[in-house]
Parts: structure tokens; C-alpha cells; sequence
């Protein structure tokens, strides 16, 4: 009976803990978000008065019309060359980070150096955001595609090489040690075992960054002056908002778009 | 039971097709196996029993050499197999089959190009990269896989299979390399009662019908003492039984699986 009792108290108190620990943390956020408006001056009321003024506004001026309609063939042409540079840029950053994943990986690594070597590449050109790559590469290549692509390539190659590196290792860890076991030769284990098993996995992650690419594209395409970013830039600084404002329409139905495609490839793969 | 002690007797006369002299293994100051004395005689079942931790694994592992051992020798085919170089040791690893509790298949692939795996070892240069197996390979593939009994299964995606039949792919697998020995790893310990006496009864068959040694890793001593032609105990990394199954004691058993959890085994 003693006992029962016992065990129902600590119950309590791992409750009781609990609620303090929320307690603690709810008090926080609010001390930072408080602290964080005093040092910015940052004023509710003003913000909550223009929030449907800006809304009006954007109604009134960017909402595309006749006029902007007559860039789209203009707008589709820079969208294209978009979505080419970003699918190029991701494919040639797959085959690169799959080999450097294989070479990596703790499961197919041909030396425990190499592991080292492949995750310390893969972090450093992950930990770059794409826009400072973009920044560094205008220095040497100048405002061009190759600038843009160069700068998605390098981001997209470091996402990748974590991304397969834990693909590897989570799904093909056993059936590599069986393939050594029965006496196969490295490459016939990474063609054989590590290859059926990722792609998949692969395949998807490439979709998603293709996805990423899109959007970040346009970002790149503002500081290299190509492709879409640079249409939307260019018709914004011509105070042109309603055919920047179809440049936003075109682009989130191309980002839905593909979205779409790659979700059906994946059901399709997976 | 005659038969059974008519192949002990062709065994002891033969010479072992495997033979372990004073294997030790250490992690740093971690122990895990030590002075490991054995050996296992053509189409021989031994089985290897003691509580989890025991070195039980790192034993297997070290005979093939997916673990490499601090010290000793494994004797296999008359060389050391400790001393062997890259190309070597790929041509004695075809010649030693293995069985893994988790089957260790490549689940995105048919049953038949899971068995074909096993004869990746015999292969050089783009072949076997890419999978270009003999016509030869391929009929004997489906052989024993009908042996096995997972002909309807053949051209299935081995996600799709139960554990037994994954489990049954691993051991086609291993048949197919011809190999001399089978270790085997646990390789009952994830399947329900009746999956892993089918899988007994084919590891039985495998060593009395087709003369290759087994030597397989236990957990349930039942099983070990209806199955095995010798049982070796093995506890904190040391053999501390090799013997008959009769010839296994309440106190053997005390002695592999410490007191109290004897107790609990001998339930």
C-alpha cells in the first residue's frame, strides 16, 4: 500500500516539474519578444494600423493588368532560363555530392580519412548561404549565368553531401556488410547494394532542391543580373509594379508547378 | 539418432574445415573475446550459445574478418586468414557464406538478384559491377530457390516478404556461393517459434545432406541442444563449454549464463 503511494507522489512531482519548466520557458519568449520591440522601438499600433494599409496598396498598384500582360512572352523566356540554369546547377551538384557521399559515408568509405575530408567539404560549402556565394563568384565571373549557376551549385552541392551521406549510412549499412561478407569487391557493393537501395532517396532529394533552386534563383538573379530575378528587378526600379507584380504571379504558379511534378515523381519512385 | 552418430564419426576422422588457435579481441582496454580455441569439422553444425555480450558476434565476425582480431589465428583452407591481402581474403570470404539475424538484403530488389549477390565474389571487372551474371549462375539461382521454397516469391521485391522468406533469401544467398562454411549470426532470434524451426530444419539439411559446416550463433539453448552436433558456451568473451549437447549440464550452464540467468534459460 506503502509503496502505492510512493509511486502516485513522484508521479506528481513529474508533473508539477513539468508545469514549472513550461511556466519558465512561456516567461521567457515573452521577456525576449518584450525586450526585443523596446531596443527596436518597435510599435504594435503602428504596425497593426498599416498592415491594411499596405494590403490596400499593393490591391491598387501591383495586381498585374492589360499593360503588364503584354510582357509575359518576355517574362515566360527569363522563367525558362531560370528553371534551366536551377535544374543544371542541381544536377551536376547530385553527381558530385553522391560521389563525394560515397567516398564519405562510414558504410562504403575506402579509408576513415576520406569520411573526414568529404564531411569537412560538404560543411563548408553548406554553412555559405547561396547569396554569399553569389556575392564571392560576381567578384571573379562578373554578372553572367555562370555566376548564378557556379552560386547554386556550390549551396546546393554541400545541402546534398550531408543529405546523402545520412541516406547511405541509414539505408544500406546491412546489405554492404553482407555483399563484403560473400566476398564482393567495393565497387560491386556501392553498384549492387548502396546504389538500388539511395536512389530513391536520391532521386528525391534532388527534386526538392531543384524546388529550392527555383526560388533561390530569382534571389541570385537580382545580384547576377540573369534570369528572372533580374526581370522582376529591373521593373521594379522602372516603378513598373504591375508587371513585377506578374513576375511574382508567374513565379509562384512555376514553384507550384514543379512542386506538383516532383510529388508525383516521388509517389511514382518511392 | 543412428545417422546422427555415424556422421559424428566421419566427422572426428576428417580434418576440420575450420580451426580458431588463441583468437583475442580488444576495443582499448575493452576485452570483448579472448584465447578463443576451436574448430568445425565438414558438414558439422555447431552451435554457439551464451548471454548477450558474451563476444558471440565479434567471434563470426572475426573468422571472415569483417572484425579484424587483436591476436591468434583462423585456419581455413590451410592459410591463416588473418594474414591474407585484399584479393585473398575476397577468395576465401566467397568460400564463407553468412547468415545475419537481420537479413542484411538489399530491400529495393527482387529475391533473385538478392541470390545472385552471392556470386559476386567469382566476379571481376564490369560484370560484376553491373550485375551481368552467367546463364549457369542464374539457373542455379532459381534452383535453390526453389529448393528453398520461394519460387513464387522469385521475382518479388524482398520488402514484400515475411521474415522467414527474408530470412530464407539470406540462406539462398549463402548456398549460392558454395561455400565450405556458414556462419551464422543470431539467425533466428527475430522470427516467431514455427518461422525459426523451418529455418533450423533448413540449416540441419544444409549441414547433413550437403556436407557444409554451420556454425550458428544462439540464443534459446533448446534449440541448440535439438539441433547441433556440438555446442560450444561461450561467456565474457571466453569458450567455456565445447562439447556433445548431452554432455550439458545444469552447472555448464550456470557456468555460460551466470547463475541467475541460468536459472531462467533451464525454464
Amino acid at each position: 500500500m506503502s509503496s502505492i503511494d510512493l509511486a502516485a507522489d513522484s508521479t506528481l512531482d513529474v508533473f508539477r516539474s513539468r508545469r514549472r519548466q513550461m511556466t519558465l520557458v512561456l516567461l521567457a519568449i515573452a521577456v525576449v519578444v518584450g525586450a526585443s520591440s523596446v531596443l527596436t522601438q518597435f510599435s504594435y499600433r503602428t504596425a497593426a494600423i498599416s498592415v491594411p494599409k499596405a494590403v490596400g496598396w499593393l490591391v491598387t498598384n501591383i495586381i498585374p493588368d492589360g499593360k503588364a500582360l503584354e510582357k509575359l512572352p518576355q517574362i515566360v523566356s527569363k522563367l525558362l532560363q531560370t528553371i534551366v540554369v536551377s535544374v543544371m546547377a542541381t544536377v551536376f551538384a547530385t553527381v558530385f555530392a553522391f560521389a563525394f557521399a560515397i567516398l564519405g559515408s562510414n558504410t562504403t568509405r575506402p579509408h576513415p580519412a576520406f569520411s573526414l575530408a568529404a564531411r569537412a567539404v560538404g560543411s563548408l560549402f553548406r554553412n555559405i548561404p547561396v547569396v554569399a556565394w553569389a556575392m564571392v563568384l560576381l567578384m571573379s565571373f562578373g554578372q553572367s549565368q555562370l555566376t548564378g549557376l557556379l552560386a547554386l551549385f556550390f549551396a546546393t552541392f554541400g545541402f546534398l553531401v550531408r543529405s546523402f551521406l545520412e541516406t547511405i549510412d541509414e539505408t544500406s549499412r546491412s546489405s554492404v556488410e553482407a555483399l563484403h561478407a560473400a566476398g564482393a569487391s567495393w565497387l560491386q557493393t556501392v553498384f549492387q547494394a548502396v546504389l538500388p537501395s539511395v536512389l530513391p532517396q536520391v532521386l528525391s532529394w534532388m527534386l526538392y532542391m531543384v524546388e529550392t533552386n527555383i526560388r533561390d534563383a530569382t534571389l541570385v538573379g537580382i545580384l547576377t543580373g540573369t534570369g528572372i530575378g533580374f526581370t522582376f528587378d529591373l521593373y521594379y526600379n522602372a516603378l513598373n509594379y504591375r508587371a513585377a507584380g506578374l513576375v511574382v504571379v508567374s513565379l509562384v504558379v512555376v514553384v507550384l508547378l514543379i512542386e506538383n511534378v516532383s510529388n508525383l515523381i516521388r509517389r511514382v519512385i518511392l | 539418432m543412428q545417422s546422427k552418430d555415424r556422421k559424428e564419426a566421419s566427422v572426428s576422422a576428417q580434418r576440420p574445415v575450420l580451426e580458431v588457435h588463441h583468437l583475442s579481441k580488444s576495443y582499448g582496454d575493452v576485452t570483448a573475446m579472448s584465447d578463443v580455441n576451436l574448430h568445425v569439422g565438414t558438414g558439422e553444425l555447431v552451435a554457439l550459445i551464451g548471454p548477450s555480450g558474451a563476444g558471440k558476434s565479434t567471434l563470426l565476425r572475426c573468422i571472415n574478418r569483417m572484425i579484424d582480431a587483436s591476436s591468434g589465428e583462423v585456419v581455413f583452407e590451410d592459410v591463416d586468414v588473418q594474414r591474407l591481402g585484399r584479393q585473398d581474403l575476397r577468395r576465401v570470404r566467397t568460400k564463407i557464406g553468412m547468415i545475419f539475424q537481420h537479413y542484411n538484403l538489399v530491400y529495393r530488389l527482387t529475391v533473385i538478384e538478392n541470390v545472385l549477390h552471392g556470386r559476386l565474389g567469382y566476379m571481376r571487372g564490369l560484370g560484376g559491377i553491373v550485375g551481368r551474371y552467367s546463364e549457369l549462375d542464374k539457373a542455379r539461382a532459381v534452383e535453390i530457390i526453389r529448393r528453398l521454397g520461394l519460387l513464387e516469391q522469385i521475382y518479388k521485391r524482398c520488402d514484400a516478404l515475411s521474415g522467414g522468406q527474408k530470412q530464407r533469401v539470406g540462406i539462398a544467398r549463402a548456398l549460392i556461393q558454395d561455400p565450405q562454411i556458414i556462419l551464422c549470426d543470431e539467425p533466428i532470434a527475430s522470427l516467431d517459434p514455427s518461422t525459426a524451426k523451418v529455418i533450423m530444419d533448413y540449416l540441419r539439411t544444409i549441414s547433413a545432406e550437403l556436407g557444409i559446416a554451420v556454425l550458428v550463433s544462439l540464443h534459446q539453448v533448446d534449440v541448440a541442444v535439438k539441433y547441433a552436433d556440438r555446442i560450444l558456451g561461450m561467456n565474457a568473451g571466453r569458450i567455456v563449454f565445447d562439447g556433445a549437447p548431452a554432455a550439458l549440464t545444469r552447472d555448464t550452464i550456470y557456468e555460460i549464463y551466470d547463475k541467475d540467468a541460468g536459472e531462467l534459460v533451464l525454464d
